[in-house]
């Protein structure tokens, strides 16, 4: 086959065709979590898989997240390479002793002896009033930690390389996906291959501010882009799909070209990914900041699950366009926005 | 048995010195356990356990060069300095590993059960844990898996009275902990676990179920924490501690139990003493080479946080 055709897929699609062409491949990858083999196969990104591999290396679990994971780390060291799934991000606080205390430490506190090669895949939440306890986005939480990679795949083509590459890692890797992401379709090879860690994209170049956005938040900034260009304001779009380990060099090369810096992130911003990276760019691109640096998070508040409230909590197309009017110097063109129609229908 | 005994006497012994410079769990006077089950396993088992892992290690066969620079946190230690007495490790002879979170490691091990299930391995798995763990989440969460998809692992049970300071009496609404989770279907049997002859006994009939398919078992051996929860002293008169233990613990010493029944069967007091007196300078060695090994060197300090 040429490896240069590609294909039309959608996010999700590509997530279940991935693992179908890993669990092919290699019989040590054993996909577990609730509900990966039942009729919805968690947003249908498992869906098949059971009948194709069956239930020994599909395996349904108990609602017993603490240890489940627990399981999913023996089994990595026993020699299978699981890929834990769990349709909220939500759910990995029950898992935390786990994660954090023995896989991200596994490989150290050994010695280096021993490595847990294992994959944990998470769906964040938005819209549709997902609430309180089902729309978090907890990747700053794991690259506090050290010893668990975390990747935010964007596109179908990010999945598709970085699940691969997740999979083939002997490290632990924590993929956090989007729920909004999910039926966005986009350019995949039609050749399955492992995408390196440590990637930012530049998603549009442009040459007035750089904004930082992942995973959904490109599809918000692109949304600000189109109209921002008819205003004749030109943005950067930088993403980094890979926070750890994380390339800050696209990201400052940005920010020294622009002068100007605003960082967005799907999760709140204080000691959020956007903390981090302001710091990053505050460290080595100080010189050529023309205005100060702005973050762009969840309002510090609880999700809430009343429309307009909603809308109030989340980063936006919007939101973003009126920072970037701001950090120009420029008045907002009042009455010219047009809100886009809710881009999601329940139920998820 | 011998061994870990004089060993952990040796480290409470060089504590004082402030060459081990890390928190130590001493195993003293539960020796028994750990060598009885250790003694009943076969190459190829996977074993987990706890801080309280010295005894673990070296009855399995873990070296005892290894152990005594890890305690130093040196180069040679068997987790290269990194990890200490409470992460011990020894997959050359079955120790995956000892975690400092109580309960942590039972679904680890009952994870590695299912990797052995998928695999078609023959291996059986063995977890490792005090009673203080039966008060944790995941303990029964990984019984309730390990029994609906039968895996081959053996809970092994190590009641040694104490939760740090709190007994079982003072945490649980019944005793038998054994029994506790019956409910579920786990099959438990508790006996003492001082008598290392009978600890290997029930450990072999044990394994052997485990290992024929029978799904999970658990083996509650009860013996007696001699020892602070943390440090190198003996806090047996300790005010936290029942009137009358100490002299039963005593009684049930298992290194005097095992004595008496080598003795009864012939050995004699001079072979033993000899064996000590081996064992001793087995252990001079063992020291001698953990003082002379190396500290990781800087440049270690990032090394190993990813693979």
């Amino acid at each position: 086959m040429n490896s240069s055709r590609r294909r039309l897929m959608s996010y999700g699609e590509t997530i279940r065709q991935t693992l179908h062409h890993a669990m092919d491949r290699d019989p040590s990858v054993l996909v577990m979590g609730i509900g990966v083999d039942d009729h919805k196969a968690v947003f249908g990104s498992t869906l098949g898989l059971s009948k194709d591999f069956g239930t020994r290396r599909v395996i349904d679990t108990p609602i017993s997240e603490a240890a489940m994971t627990g399981v999913a780390i023996g089994a990595a060291v026993g020699g299978m390479r699981p890929v834990h799934v769990h349709m909220r991000c939500d759910f990995l606080y029950l898992a935390m002793d786990q994660l954090m205390n023995l896989a991200a430490k596994w490989s150290y506190m050994f010695g280096g002896r021993m490595s847990v090669p294992l994959v944990v895949r998470c769906v964040i939440g938005r819209s549709w009033g997902q609430g309180a306890q089902h729309s978090q986005s907890l990747q700053s939480f794991f690259m506090h930690v050290p010893g668990i990679k975390v990747v935010m795949p964007t596109t179908s083509a990010d999945v598709q390389g970085l699940l691969l590459a997740a999979i083939a890692d002997p490290n632990p890797v924590l993929v956090i996906e989007h729920r909004l992401l999910y039926g966005i379709q986009g350019m995949v090879p039609s050749v399955f291959r492992a995408a390196p860690f440590g990637q930012t994209h530049v998603r549009r170049t442009g040459k007035d501010v750089t904004v930082v956005a992942n995973s959904y938040l490109v599809v918000e900034a692109l949304k600000a882009a189109e109209f921002l260009s008819r205003h004749g304001i030109d943005i950067e779009i930088v993403d980094p799909v890979s926070l750890v380990p994380l390339n800050a060099g696209p990201i400052v090369e940005s920010v020294r070209k622009t002068g100007r810096a605003l960082v967005t992130d799907t999760s709140w911003v204080s000691c959020g990914t956007s903390a981090e990276i302001a710091a990053l760019i505050a460290e080595k691109a100080w010189d050529r900041l023309r205005v100060p640096l702005r973050r762009l998070g969840n309002a510090p508040a609880t999700c809430p699950v009343s429309q307009p409230l909603e809308k109030a909590f989340y980063p936006d197309a919007w939101k973003i366009t009126r920072n970037v009017f701001e950090m120009m110097g420029r008045k907002f063109p009042e009455g010219k926005w047009k809100d886009d129609d809710i881009q999601f229908k329940g139920p998820f | 048995m011998l061994r870990i005994r004089l060993s952990e006497q040796r480290i409470s012994r060089l504590y004082p010195t402030d060459k081990i410079q890390s928190p130590i769990h001493l195993s003293t006077g539960q020796e028994a356990v750990s060598v009885g089950v250790c003694q009943a396993l076969r190459k190829g088992d996977h074993v987990y356990g706890t801080y309280r892992g010295h005894g673990l290690y070296l009855a399995l066969g873990g070296g005892l060069k290894g152990f005594f620079a890890e305690m130093f946190a040196k180069t040679h230690g068997c987790s290269h300095g990194k990890g200490g007495s409470m992460h011990l490790v020894a997959p050359e002879v079955g120790l995956m590993g000892c975690s400092a979170i109580v309960a942590s490691m039972i679904p680890v091990a009952t994870g590695d059960a299912l990797a052995a299930s998928i695999q078609g391995s023959s291996r059986v798995i063995v977890a490792f844990f005090g009673d203080g763990a039966v008060d944790a989440g995941v303990f029964y969460e990984s019984v309730n898996f390990a029994l609906l998809k039968k895996l081959p692992i053996l809970f092994v049970l190590e009641n040694n009275g104490y939760a740090v300071h709190s007994k079982v009496a003072e945490r649980h609404s019944r005793t038998d902990l054994h029994r506790v989770l019956a409910g579920v279907g786990l099959r438990g049997r508790r006996l003492e676990g001082n008598d290392v002859r009978q600890v290997y006994g029930a450990a072999q009939e044990a394994l052997r179920s485990v290992r024929q398919g029978a799904g999970p078992l658990l083996l509650e051996l009860t013996t007696y924490r001699w020892q602070e929860h943390v440090g190198p002293q003996s806090d047996i008169d300790g005010s936290y501690r029942r009137p009358g233990e100490k002299a039963r613990a005593l009684r049930r010493d298992p290194l005097g139990i095992c004595r008496h029944a080598l003795l009864e069967r012939g050995a004699t007091s001079r072979r033993l003493d000899a064996l000590c007196a081996r064992t001793e300078s087995e252990i001079d060695r063992a020291v001698a080479f953990a003082e002379k090994s190396p500290f990781p060197g800087v440049g270690q300090l990032l090394r190993g946080v990813y693979r």
